[in-house]
């Protein structure tokens, strides 16, 4: 075991706290001036789309120069590497691994300069775990993709320009060979027949939405991969797992938020955090985050050494559902009835910060996996157990 | 960046591991957890051949080197076969030696430790409660005869089987370890199992011992705190190896048990506990792996990283071996049947060097004393 830096590691690491220290202000405004300013800074680094192979237009940064990356751009809470979150995080990877030169040229660069929001289109009304029993179709009319039918709860819908979505073009209302037939398109939301409906979620966001595909034509140069087998992208570009650096250094920053409410609450005339129980939980939830980093750590030593990931991701997947839920239930439950008080509501504590966020969580918790499908995975994957 | 481990940290657990399943499989642990001593000799020498007893014994003294990186994977295993024998006892008795004696004491003792002639014990706390010096209050007497102690040490790790103590005593306001010979005529002891069958215990009377000719050392509140961390990471490192086994046995089991026509891992009240149980599993290893590094590497963030990994254990592992026993069914409440002896090592496990209460507790202090929270 050895938690040191090489030379070069340690050189990336005070350049990028240089640039830090030259181009974030410590002052809070961070306005929309600023922003196109960084974004346009950390985009001549090439640290928008760092992972990325240089031939494209990415940083060609090693896993390890990833991992500083993050590290310090958390640690000085600095705004987003781009702001184009999906295409960075899930569309332009798919493009790179299957798309064609020309999608390469069209797409990749808008993602990397923050043009415009992506979003993926997956779950459907009937389909959410089940994921490869989609419905939405698109049938074939000489150059062009005709698709018909729905998603849902695609998040950023309603900001996004373009989707990335799966649709079925062979092997309808088939359960044996459903992963079959499926094939992955890359649509232009202004496409005529598009309808996009905002979907108000518990906390009052409207960031998800259903979209309605009415004879919707796409072409064929439109098409992401072979035609039938759109699985296969979407499981590699799945697989294109994340760290959870970025994870952990919010998680980190959440839990001394909470420790610090419940140092100037009062209940029954006392500081919260005198109580046995309080602190009890407060350890509780830093073993789970510091647990969640080692995780990492060791997750992210195995890719140094090339052995490749798989379900093993599903651990701090599961670790950060349950704390996301539990530090906001947390928070609002020892702030009694103030806790219960959104932003503008009098008495509200915090500008309703936990009260929004103890219900938010299902952004986290139920995207990309609900905990019910992270069980599945392990207890099947890695424990052996006979599917279900 | 490496955390994992070297290919001969590898090579070590094989060896390990190959040398307890010839040797100390279930069965014969079993036999030996029965005995009157609650360890088998034959073992011990052939641990101290195979340089496990001097694992972070130096060279010069007769041991081989290794730090407590190495001493975990010794000690994950040793959990995984339940092994019984005052392994872990001694392994703390060796680290507060290097750590706190002088050089002639560690010269007398640490080479025949290491060639299995000399087996130790700990003996801090007199009174019930949590691993903290304030638990401490064995107070000696100085008059012009000598240096008394009066009182008694309760729940000494492996009392019954150890040739040396090291026992914790006020005088004035410091602390002191004093080494006493376990054979000493003069020095009461008891010993037994514990509900564990292959842990022992027992207890020190001293009635007016005088210690004066012992050895004694002055030792501050943070050496001894050390101490306890140290205890607690050895523990923790025990529990991953045992709560695998019992992951394992109850997967097994799960997969050839049928009910309603199925294997019963194939429903998923069944396949979502032993799911949880892996995620906690590999949770608090990474939290040991980390704080058996911090023991020699990073001292001053073991107090905080050795209860980050026993608080989590200690409640994952307790919860393990208590539905492991339930997910078997009548079975598992047997004494034929093996997943028992899990359960109960849980229980030691949890109270050894600070359950997850006195863990949780001294991260938050620690914290408020260092950030002013």
């Amino acid at each position: 075991m050895d938690f040191e830096y090489t030379q070069s590691e340690q050189n990336f690491r005070s350049e990028v706290r240089q640039f830090l220290d030259e181009n974030l202000p410590a002052a809070t405004d961070k306005g929309p001036v600023f922003m196109k300013h960084w974004l346009k800074k950390v985009r001549e680094k090439r640290w928008v789309g760092f992972s990325w192979p240089k031939s494209v237009g990415g940083g060609g940064g090693n896993i390890m120069e990833q991992v500083i990356l993050k590290e310090e751009m958390s640690a000085r809470k600095a705004p987003p590497l781009g702001t184009c979150m999906m295409g960075l995080a899930w569309v332009g990877p798919g493009i790179i691994q299957y798309g064609t030169e020309e999608q390469k040229e069209r797409f990749l660069p808008d993602i990397l300069d923050s043009k415009y929001h992506w979003c993926t289109g997956y779950s459907e009304p009937n389909v959410g775990s089940d994921l490869a029993a989609l419905q939405c179709k698109a049938t074939r009319d000489r150059d062009e993709y005709i698709i018909n039918g729905t998603k849902i709860w695609t998040s950023l819908a309603p900001f996004a320009s373009w989707i990335s979505m799966l649709v079925r073009t062979d092997n309808f209302g088939e359960t044996d060979n459903k992963h079959d037939g499926i094939t992955a398109l890359l649509v232009d939301l202004s496409t005529q027949g598009i309808d996009i409906k905002p979907i108000e979620n518990m906390a009052g966001g409207k960031v998800f939405a259903q979209i309605f595909f009415d004879n919707v034509r796409v072409p064929i140069k439109n098409r992401l991969g072979e035609e039938g087998n759109g699985w296969a992208v979407t499981i590699s570009s799945l697989a294109n797992e994340r760290s959870s650096i970025g994870e952990v250094a919010g998680l980190y920053t959440k839990l001394e938020k909470l420790t610090d409410l419940l140092s100037t609450s009062k209940w029954n005339g006392q500081a919260a955090i005198t109580d046995k129980k309080i602190r009890r939980t407060l350890g509780r939830f830093e073993a789970k985050i510091e647990a969640m980093r080692l995780n990492g750590l060791r997750y992210l030593t195995k890719q140094i050494k090339g052995e490749p990931l798989s379900s093993e991701t599903s651990v701090n997947k599961l670790h950060r559902a349950e704390l996301e839920v539990e530090m906001g239930d947390f928070a609002v439950e020892k702030l009694g009835e103030a806790g219960l008080q959104l932003r503008n509501q009098e008495d509200a504590v915090r500008t309703g910060y936990w009260a929004t966020d103890s219900l938010n969580w299902p952004t986290v918790v139920i995207g990309g996996g609900t905990p019910n499908i992270q069980k599945n995975i392990i207890a099947e994957r890695i424990l052996g157990l006979p599917k279900d | 960046m490496n955390f994992g481990f070297t290919p001969e940290q590898e090579l070590l657990r094989d060896q390990v591991r190959r040398f307890l399943d010839d040797n100390c499989a279930l069965p014969e642990v079993r036999r030996i957890m029965k005995s009157a001593q609650g360890y088998e000799q034959g073992h011990w020498q052939q641990m101290a051949e195979l340089g496990w007893l001097g694992l972070i014994i130096n060279e010069s003294d007769g041991g081989v080197g290794l730090n407590w990186v190495d001493l975990v994977v010794v000690l994950e295993e040793m959990g995984r076969s339940l092994y019984p024998g005052p392994y872990l006892s001694t392994l703390c008795f060796t680290a507060a030696l290097i750590d706190i004696t002088d050089s002639h004491t560690q010269k007398t003792l640490l080479p025949g430790i290491a060639e299995g002639k000399i087996k130790g014990s700990l003996a801090l706390l007199d009174r019930p409660g949590d691993p903290h010096v304030d638990n401490i209050s064995l107070e000696a007497i100085t008059t012009g005869e000598g240096v008394f102690l009066s009182g008694s040490k309760p729940f000494v790790h492996d009392c019954g089987s150890a040739d040396y103590f090291l026992v914790a005593y006020r005088q004035a306001q410091d602390f002191y370890l004093a080494l006493l010979d376990a054979n000493d005529p003069s020095l009461e002891r008891s010993h037994s199992a514990t509900m564990d069958f292959t842990k022992r215990t027992g207890k020190l009377t001293f009635d007016n011992l005088d210690i004066s000719n012992a050895p004694r050392f002055k030792v501050s509140e943070h050496q001894i705190n050390r101490l306890f961390d140290i205890g607690a990471v050895g523990v923790a490192a025990e529990m991953i190896g045992a709560a695998e086994a019992v992951l394992a046995i109850t997967t097994t089991y799960a997969q050839d048990r049928i009910q309603f026509g199925h294997a019963i891992g194939k429903y998923q009240g069944v396949k979502h506990r032993l799911a949880e149980m892996y995620v906690d599993i590999e949770s608090f290893k990474s939290l040991v792996y980390y704080a058996a590094w911090t023991i020699t590497d990073s001292a001053e963030e073991l107090s905080r990283s050795a209860s980050l990994a026993k608080a989590f254990a200690s409640d994952a592992f307790a919860a393990i071996g208590i539905d492991a026993v339930q997910l078997h069914g009548a079975i598992g409440f047997t004494q034929e049947y093996d997943i028992q002896l899990y359960l109960k090592r849980s229980k030691w496990s949890r109270a050894s060097f600070g359950n997850a209460d006195f863990h949780y507790e001294k991260i938050i202090e620690q914290k408020q004393n260092s950030q002013g929270i």
